[in-house]
This record gives structure tokens, C-alpha cells and sequence, in this order.
């Protein structure tokens, strides 16, 4: 894997070379690419838990049967040293081929599906379709008292729509979390 | 198509075939088609340890008094997390090791069955990569692949658990070339433009420092070889890690000994003072650098690892190298001679007045006693009658770790044995076990300390049985001396259960083991006392009685920089403040 690593060549002190923008909190998504063999995400995850990183979301599945490879999507946040860390740490992974950090190397584009319930009757239930309408969430199930809308877009979109629903009647909600991709060829 | 074998058959074929000659263990029911295979064949000796930590210790041993990697066989359940730490250690010291661990038989797993432990689960943090091989054709190739992995790119252990009916089904043998391998292919070689900047800077140096550590003994002979030409043509002062020491010989005339917590004044105030650093693979670890945000913040930084995670981890520093010390130190010496060989080379005599009055500071003297035996002048009068032998030292952890890397010197890599990173008691024994089984004929020491020669003492048993003449060398203080020591600077002198209750009688110890005991108190008899242990064809323990306050200085304390270290008991007075007594 590449190393995005700042390098200074000032012969003053490492930590003057440090950006004072480094303790901002970024959020980063990073594409791994991996075997799909047992314990895998075992190891990804407890990766994050054993050295205190943060987890945002996280989605995997088999991506190529042939060649038995998965893509474990995640996004997370840290400080730009914690999210070169990560990285590193991802790529000494025995079972990861590839780290893809989509935040810094080009425009891509991030999908996150959800599911929302919404249960009401009157003048709540014709808000919430028309709501629904306007996010081009689709009805997947329906009920006299109830919707299923199925909605898909960047996290951001699913949050907003997830806010409108709640006073709306919202009574159980899953997320896939993110999938991302880098733009163009 | 070659002939088909059992799993455990397996087990021994590919253990041969990846040259394997020793292998540590302990039987039990999961293992038990492994041990017939053992029993066997006459290849590979098994020595039979007495607890499996010890396995793993003795395997970490003989990896670090070899190069080669270290073979532990356990059985499932007890046996595999009794092997926890050991593999913990070698993950935290970079040391290569194969663990083969017996599983319940795969229709059995997730039952709770006896002596079922998700060992795979356990070991996930505290390996390199492990492995559940559930079918008995993929045996081969996962062990194949297991010793890859153990011993490329930055070394360390791995564990293959074999249930037990795979150990009995069969399968076609493969080869290593036959073996599928796998994609992990670490960097060795250096960047050429990083290498070349990292020259150009050290040319420029007035006041250079080399930082050595463990990766250039992982590294093999050839890279220390590297590392003293480097320190001879440019004259530069170079100091090491823990880990490191013996890389460059403690007999050379640049070196300024260990750096750190406990090293001498005159290493770390030239890692303070200087102003370029070329650490040559070590990682900036805690002990080293003290308080980060002070630590060496004159200086330009070279850092050269295997492990790209190393880089900018603690420290950030200006040319990464990412790659073996062997391939860079030898394209930085063919850069920087193929560019002239240039240093500042008065500006560097000038930096040297300036070390020379922190060495005549001399550090390490410590006020000796003609009543009792003052454990650092125990240690001094070992290296004078052990100096020109063919010697190899392991040590236990606290202070007379860090005394025997004081006052021994080692000039030559894979010579020191200790744990570094993890900070073990209950190592040095067995380490010394697995140490003397590589060098049967050698001299084999390990410096314990009361506490922590009682951690694995069992392992003397293994010793007496396999005619191992190890020398347990024990710095007596009826302390748990590093704890007490810190009990002393940073909570008031209150010493909570730092005290060794009814420690056993260590001569008859040893002769209870069937080794040979020696107490010495009086610092008259010392000199007698080591040349007797010496000259004992077999285990002895020496309990070396010493003086029981003893602190170990100089010390950096814990959330101070290098250029605040205490040297005396006298200056310990406030020396740690509130948030340094939070730190470890
Ligand atoms: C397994 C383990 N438990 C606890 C510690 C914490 N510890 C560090 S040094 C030390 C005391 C060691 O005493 P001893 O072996 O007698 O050596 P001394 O410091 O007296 O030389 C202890 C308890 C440790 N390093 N390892």
C-alpha cells in the first residue's frame, strides 16, 4: 500500500514540523480489499477496538466470488497522524491487499440504504408519503397503520429524512452503512 | 502425486522441510497424533518444557540466539493460553515463532467441549497472523505459509490450530514449492531519492547521533556489519534500544551505551542535544524518548523501518525509510561513498569534546561497599571473569535487567536475550533454556531477580533433564525491586506488597531440581562465587545476596525529557510530578 506521509525539511523539531491543523478530527473513508477468509473482519474490527480508533460505520461483502475477496467499507474519524496510522496498521493485515483511503485521493461518491418504519394513521401517515415522495424513498411494505420506506442516498440525505420521521410515527430503523467508490475510470 | 500422509505426519514433514531441528511443547489429548508423529522420527528433538509459557520463552530464546524461528507445540485449551503471553512477548519484540496449538476435533468446535478454547479468537491480537485449519489438505501449505509470514518483513509469532481429526485424516503432502504462497511480500528495499535525501542531511550533520535498535539485529550479521562501518567512516557517536544492544560492540570507540529510561547521561543528552538522529530500526518506543513534545527537538530525523506503522507513530520525523536495515544501510553506504563520503568531520570533533564532558559525568559509578554486594559491582566483577568467553545472557525483568545492560557489554549482535516491549518477569529461564539448546557448548547466563526467577522457576526441570548448564544468576534483594523503587520516588516510600515473602531457599532449590546451588553474601567471596558457578558442568543458580535498597540510575522519570534525568539518590527529591506518576 502507499503512505500519504508529510514529510518537513525544516531541521527544527519534529513537533514544530507537526500542522497545527492536526488535531482537527477528519473523517475519513477507506476502502479495504480483502481476502474473504475466516476472522477476517475480526481482525479489522478488533484492530479498531484494541487501539482506541473509531468506527462510524462499517459494511463488508464478498465483492469478488472467484477470487474470494471482499470490500469492507469504513468510515472513520481522527486526527490526520491517528488516520495514518490506521491505514499502516490496516495495510500489516496479513489477509488485506489493498487500503484505499477515498477521502484524500479524489472525488468519490458514498451510498448508504436504510429502512424506516413509520407507524400512524391520518393526517401523519399522508405527511410521511409525501415526505417519502419528495427523498424518492420507496414504500417496500405497507400496512393500514404502517410504511416500510426503503431510501438510499449519502448519509447525510438518510439523517435528514430519518429527522422528519421521527415526529411522523418512526418505530425501528436499519442502516446498511456506507458503500463508496471512487469517481471516474 | 505425492504420497499421502496423516495431518500429524504432515505436521513433522513440513516442519523438516522448513529445516526445523527443535521443537518446544507440551503434550496432551489434542496434540496426541502430533506426539506419535514425534515419537517417530529422529529429526526433530522435543524438549520437553514444564509449563508453556516456558515453551514460548525458550522458542523466543533460541530465535534470538539463532535468527532462525522458534517451534512451540501445545496442546488445545490450557495449553494454547498458557502460551498467551510468550506469543505476546514476540509480537511486542519482533521475534519469529510458530506455535502449533491441538484444537478439539472441527465436529466438536462450539460445543464447550473439554479443553475447547476459541484459541484463534485469543490469539488474534497477540499474533502476526494465525490460522483454524479445518481440512487436512491445507495443512501444508498453512504451515508453509505460517513460517513465511513468521520470519519476512518485520518478524514475529503465528499460530496454526489443528484439530484433532485433521491431525488423523489424510491428505497428499505439499511441498514449500509446490504450496500455494501468499500475496504478503514486504518492502525491502528503501526508496533511493528518501535514502539519497537521508545522505545529503547526514553530511550536513555537525552534531549526528545514530539510534539502533532491535530491526538491525532482526535484520541478520550482515546488517550490523553495515552499521559499524557506517559509525567507523563517519565518526559519528551512535547509541542503542534495549533491543539493540550488541549491534554495534560495547568495546567500540563511538559507542555512548544504552539510551532511555536507564540509560547513560551521555546518550541522552546527545539525543537530546543533537541535530540529526538516524534511528536505524527502532520505533521511538516510551522508554526512549521520555516526554515527546521535549524529546530531541533540535534535530532532523531519519527513521529506517520494516514496519511502515512504526513511521511517524510516536515521533514524526523528516526522511522515512521504509524497508530491511540490511538493503538500506547498504544503499546509504554506497550512496554516501559514491558521493565522496563527506561529513562535517570538525564540526563532529567538536560534538565530541561536548559528549566527553557528559561521559566524564561517569554515570554508572556507583558508590560500592566492602559489607555487602552492591548488584551493579556483582554484575562488574561477572563481565571481568566472563568477558572473553563465548557467552550468551538472557535476563528476567526490573532492575537487574536493566544492570545487566549497564555494566555487561555485548559486542555482538544475538548475544542479549531480554524482554524489551512487554516487560516479562518469568522470562529469563526459560530463554536461557532455549538459548543453550541452539549453543550447547557455550555459556549460557541468565540475570534474574529474586521475584522474577520464582515466575518460571519450574523451568529448571527442563534444564536438569536435557543436560542444559545454565547459570540462573540471581541479583537477591528479597525485593521486587523495580516497584519498590518506584514505590520510593513516586508514592511516598509506602511499599505495597513489594516485599518477597518466605522466597524459598535457593541453594537447596537447586538441588532439589538436581542442579547445583550456590549462596554467596559477602562481597569478598563474589569473585569465588562466579568462578564456581562457571566452572559446573551443569544448572547451577548462584543467589547473589545484595544490597536491598538499591535504586537503578540514571532514570529518566516517567513524563520528563532526556534532559531531566536523576542520577542519585539525592536528586530524587520532587523529581516526578503529579502527571508523570500517572504514566507507566
Ligand atoms: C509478569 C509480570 N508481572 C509484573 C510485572 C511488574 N514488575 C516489573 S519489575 C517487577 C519486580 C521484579 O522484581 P525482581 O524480579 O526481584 O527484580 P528486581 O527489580 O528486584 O531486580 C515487577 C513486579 C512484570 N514486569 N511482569
Amino acid at each position: 500500500m502507499t503512505l500519504h506521509l508529510k514529510k518537513g525539511s525544516s531541521r527544527k523539531s519534529a513537533y514544530d514540523l507537526k500542522n497545527p491543523l492536526d488535531e482537527q478530527i477528519e473523517t475519513h473513508t477507506l476502502a479495504v480489499l480483502v481476502d474473504n477468509e475466516a476472522g477476517v473482519l475480526a481482525r479489522v474490527i478488533g484492530l479498531f477496538s484494541g487501539r482506541g480508533y473509531n468506527i462510524e460505520s462499517l459494511t463488508v461483502a464478498e465483492t469478488d466470488p472467484e477470487g474470494h475477496r471482499s470490500r469492507i467499507t469504513i468510515v472513520t474519524t481522527g486526527t490526520p497522524a491517528v488516520i495514518e496510522q490506521i491505514k499502516a496498521q490496516l495495510g500489516l493485515i496479513i489477509p488485506v491487499y489493498r487500503v484505499n483511503d477515498l477521502t484524500v485521493e479524489g472525488p468519490s461518491v458514498e451510498r448508504e440504504m436504510a429502512l424506516l418504519k413509520v407507524a400512524g394513521q391520518g393526517d401523519k401517515r399522508v405527511e410521511a408519503m409525501r415526505l417519502a415522495d419528495i427523498f424518492r424513498a420507496n414504500v417496500v411494505d405497507s400496512t393500514l397503520e404502517s410504511f416500510v420506506f426503503e431510501i438510499t442516498g449519502t448519509p447525510e440525505k438518510i439523517d435528514a429524512f430519518t429527522d422528519l420521521m421521527h415526529p411522523l410515527g418512526l418505530t425501528d430503523i436499519a442502516r446498511t452503512g456506507v458503500a463508496a467508490m471512487a469517481r471516474g475510470a | 502425486m505425492s504420497r499421502e500422509m496423516t495431518g500429524a505426519e504432515i505436521v513433522v514433514t513440513a516442519l523438516k522441510e522448513q529445516g526445523v531441528d527443535t521443537v518446544f511443547g507440551y503434550p496432551g489429548g489434542a496434540v496426541l497424533p502430533i506426539y506419535d508423529a514425534i515419537f517417530q522420527q529422529n529429526d526433530i528433538k522435543h524438549i520437553l518444557v514444564r509449563h508453556e509459557q516456558g515453551a514460548t520463552h525458550a522458542a523466543e530464546g533460541y530465535a534470538r540466539a539463532t535468527g532462525k524461528p522458534g517451534v512451540v507445540l501445545v496442546t488445545s485449551g490450557p495449553g494454547a493460553t498458557n502460551a498467551v503471553t510468550g506469543m505476546t512477548d514476540a509480537l511486542m519484540d519482533s521475534i519469529p515463532m510458530i506455535v502449533l496449538s491441538g484444537q478439539v476435533p472441527t465436529f466438536m468446535i462450539g460445543n464447550d467441549a473439554f479443553q475447547e478454547a476459541d484459541t484463534v479468537g485469543i490469539t488474534r491480537p497477540c499474533s502476526k497472523h494465525n490460522w483454524l485449519v479445518k481440512d487436512t489438505d491445507e495443512l501444508a501449505e498453512t504451515i508453509h505459509q505460517a513460517f513465511h509470514i513468521a520470519t519476512s518483513g518485520r518478524p514475529g509469532p503465528v499460530l496454526i490450530d489443528i484439530p484433532k481429526d485433521v491431525q488423523f485424516a489424510s491428505a497428499p503432502y505439499k511441498t514449500k514449492a509446490k504450496a500455494p504462497t501468499t500475496h504478503y511480500k514486504p518492502q525491502v528495499k528503501g526508496d533511493l531519492a528518501e535514502i539519497t535525501r537521508a545522505v545529503e542531511a547526514f553530511e550536513q550533520a555537525e552534531r549526528p547521533i545514530i539510534y539502533s535498535g532491535g530491526g538491525v539485529i532482526n535484520s541478520g550479521v550482515a546488517a550490523s556489519q553495515l552499521l559499524r562501518e557506517l559509525v567507523a567512516g563517519s565518526n559519528a557517536p551512535i547509541t542503542s534500544t534495549l533491543m539493540g544492544l550488541g549491534a554495534y560492540p560495547a568495546s567500540g570507540d563511538n559507542w555512548l551505551g544504552m539510551l532511555g529510561m536507564h540509560g547513560t547521561v551521555e546518550a541522552n543528552l546527545a539525543m537530546h542535544g543533537c541535530d540529526f538522529m538516524l534511528c536505524v530500526g527502532a520505533r521511538f518506543d516510551d522508554r526512549i524518548t521520555g516526554r515527546t513534545d521535549a524529546f530531541s527537538p533540535d534535530s532532523f530525523k531519519v527513521h529506517m523501518d520494516i514496519d511502515p506503522s512504526s513511521i511517524n507513530k510516536i515521533i514524526h520525523v523528516d526522511v522515512p525509510i521504509i524497508g530491511d536495515i540490511g538493503h538500506i544501510l547498504e544503499d546509504f553506504l554506497k550512496v554516501w561513498k559514491s558521493r565522496g563520503r563527506k561529513t562535517k568531520s570538525a564540526a563532529i570533533k567538536k560534538w565530541w569534546s561536548q559528549i566527553e564532558e557528559w561521559q566524564a559525568t561517569k554515570c554508572l559509578d556507583f558508590k560500592n561497599s566492602d559489607t555487602i554486594i552492591k548488584p551493579q559491582h556483582a554484575l562488574q566483577r561477572l563481565e571481568a571473569l566472563t568477558k572473553n568467553m563465548d557467552r550468551y545472557i538472557t535476563t528476567e525483568v526490573g532492575q537487574h535487567q536493566m544492570w545487566a545492560a549497564q555494566y555487561l557489554n555485548f559486542d555482538d549482535p544475538h548475544r542479549f536475550m531480554t524482554s524489551g516491549g512487554l516487560g516479562t518477569m518469568g522470562y529469563g529461564l526459560p530463554a536461557s533454556v532455549g538459548v543453550q539448546v541452539a549453543h550447547p557448548e557455550s555459556l549460557v547466563i541468565n540475570i534474574a531477580g529474586d521475584a522474577s526467577f520464582l515466575m518460571n522457576m519450574q523451568e529448571m526441570g527442563t534444564a536438569v533433564q536435557f543436560n542444559l548448564p545454565v547459570k540462573q544468576f540471581i541479583l537477591n534483594n528479597e525485593r521486587l525491586g523495580m516497584v519498590r523503587q518506584w514505590q520510593q520516588l513516586l508514592h511516598g516510600e509506602r511499599y505495597s506488597q513489594s516485599w518477597s515473602e518466605a522466597l524459598p531457599d535457593f541453594v537447596k532449590l537447586a538441588e532439589a531440581f538436581g542442579g547445583k546451588g550456590i549462596l554467596v553474601d559477602d562481597p569478598a567471596d563474589l569473585d569465588e562465587a562466579i568462578k564456581e558457578m562457571l566452572a559446573y558442568d551443569g544448572p547451577v543458580i548462584l543467589d547473589c545476596v545484595v544490597e536491598k535498597h538499591e535504586n537503578c540510575f540514571p532514570m529518566i522519570p516517567s513524563g520528563k525529557a532526556h534532559n531531566e534525568m536523576i542520577l542519585c539518590d539525592e536528586e530524587t527529591a520532587d523529581a516526578i510530578d503529579a502527571a508523570g506518576k500517572t504514566r507507566v
